[in-house]
């Protein structure tokens, strides 16, 4: 398992209000939300096991529900992402590998790349979060709607925190 | 016995995810089912305090808002005082005897500190709690409408489902025509309802108030829901009938809990006739 460095554990705690006491509030057209704290779990290191991260996910999940008192829904989310997310990152390595100790970043392939790598996986969390929340498909399309929407708002404010925090910053 | 310790090692990763999944699941159902989960929702006090400082700065966008409505009411309410005393003044009928049917309802002022409109199950967290007498299953109304009904409490915080929340029913009245319903959330718009199971009979107008019908002990009888906002007619027995709500669930900053002092008897004499009826 990866050293957890002091750095990783302040992040945690730092998506995780930014989350709850901010993004909470803000809803835009009142169905496109940010989950922003998805991003902390998406910039892990790269060789980080399945094991750490699924944990990492449920331990993250479980804070955000105990604000939006919804015990149980976004952990489950964060762990089938936490899941996927070694999968899908040996599926788009980039020419060469991955080097020891990064975190997934624009600097790895760009930020083409990036959003490959990023936008899946936030259409997976937010899918099966709403979806679980909605109660199943009874409303499927207005629901497809609002993962949609909620995905882009996600994915964009992502970019804007790497380009806000460059990577690097966890080596 | 090793190998299958062998296989076990080698798929750690996928029975770990369904063990987190699983535990995750029940959690959801379990939180679902009952007012379970006492510790782990916003009732908690390191969370809602949190949640506190959060809505102290929303509150300052909010306080003109407040300040009005909280003019309205009490206009209103001196209003109806007046009458009050003047009914008591022209007519001075002997008094009702049983104090404990003038004082069913007590009110308990609270402040919301976190609430949700956006999701399909929305709560609010108000900061009254077991220390102000507050039980989950009382009604919770504002100035201007029904908000909801506590969920779970802690000792200075309590946790309210909100009307809009895809579960929720709750009994209603046409006040025009008399007839009852059921008032539902579609989990859509937060500003629009549904009011469910009105025969074809009955002809709603566009606008007929909708109050709450006391049938459930719950809510007091003739709190403001809303007003008819659109009416079909389906091919079904009941209008399909659409309630705007009278209180605008974002702008929700001071609410009222209720107690009703003779909940439990009328509860417990419901409950003994649907046992009777069984048998």
């Amino acid at each position: 398992m990866s050293r957890i460095s002091i750095i990783q554990v302040i992040a945690f705690f730092i998506y995780l209000f930014y989350q709850v006491l901010i993004l909470k509030n803000i809803v835009l057209v009142n169905t496109a939300f940010c989950f922003l704290y998805v991003a902390y779990l998406l910039f892990l290191p790269v060789e980080s096991t399945p094991l750490f991260l699924m944990l990492a996910g449920f331990i993250m999940g479980l804070c955000v529900d105990t604000f939006y008192d919804s015990l149980g829904l976004h952990a489950f989310a964060c762990v089938m992402v936490m899941y996927a997310r070694n999968y899908w990152l040996s599926l788009i390595t980039p020419q060469g590998g991955y080097d020891v100790g990064t975190t997934p970043s624009i600097a790895i392939g760009g930020i083409q790349w990036f959003l490959m790598y990023t936008f899946p996986l936030v259409f997976l969390h937010h899918a099966v979060l709403f979806f679980v929340e909605a109660g199943g498909f009874g409303m499927f399309w207005f629901t497809l709607w609002k993962v949609i929407l909620s995905t882009i708002f996600t994915t964009l404010v992502t970019v804007v925190v790497q380009f806000l925090f460059p990577s690097g910053r966890y080596r | 016995m090793q190998r299958l310790f062998l296989f076990l090692y080698q798929y750690r990763a996928f029975f770990t995810f369904l063990i987190l999944e699983i535990i995750c699941a029940w959690l959801i159902i379990e939180n679902n089912a009952y007012q379970g989960a006492r510790f782990f929702n916003s009732s908690n006090g390191l969370v809602a305090a949190m949640n506190n400082v959060s809505h102290g700065v929303r509150e300052y966008f909010l306080l003109r808002q407040v300040n009005s409505t909280l003019a309205e009411e009490n206009a209103q309410l001196r209003s109806r005082f007046e009458a009050l005393n003047q009914l008591q003044y022209i007519t001075s009928t002997p008094a009702i005897k049983d104090s404990s049917v003038m004082n069913q309802f007590d009110f308990v002022s609270a402040k919301v500190v976190s609430n949700t409109v956006n999701r399909f199950t929305n709560f609010l967290t108000v900061n009254k709690g077991s220390e102000d007498g507050i039980e989950p299953g009382m009604a919770v109304i504002s100035p201007l409408g029904a908000v909801g009904k506590v969920r779970a409490v802690s000792r200075h915080y309590s946790v309210v489902t909100s009307i809009l929340h895809v579960d929720v029913q709750v009994s209603a009245l046409l006040r025009r025509t008399g007839h009852f319903g059921t008032i539902q959330w579609d989990g859509i718009n937060p500003d629009i309802v549904k009011f469910k199971f009105i025969p074809r009979h009955v002809e709603p107008v566009k606008g007929d108030t909708v109050v709450t019908s006391g049938y459930n002990a719950i809510f007091p009888e003739g709190i403001m829901i809303g007003t008819i906002e659109e009416i079909h007619l389906t091919d079904e027995l009941f209008f399909d009938l659409k309630v705007k709500l009278s209180q605008d669930f974002r702008k929700l900053s001071y609410v009222e809990v209720v107690k009703n002092s003779m909940r439990q008897e009328l509860d417990s004499l419901i409950q003994t006739v649907v046992k009777e009826d069984k048998q």
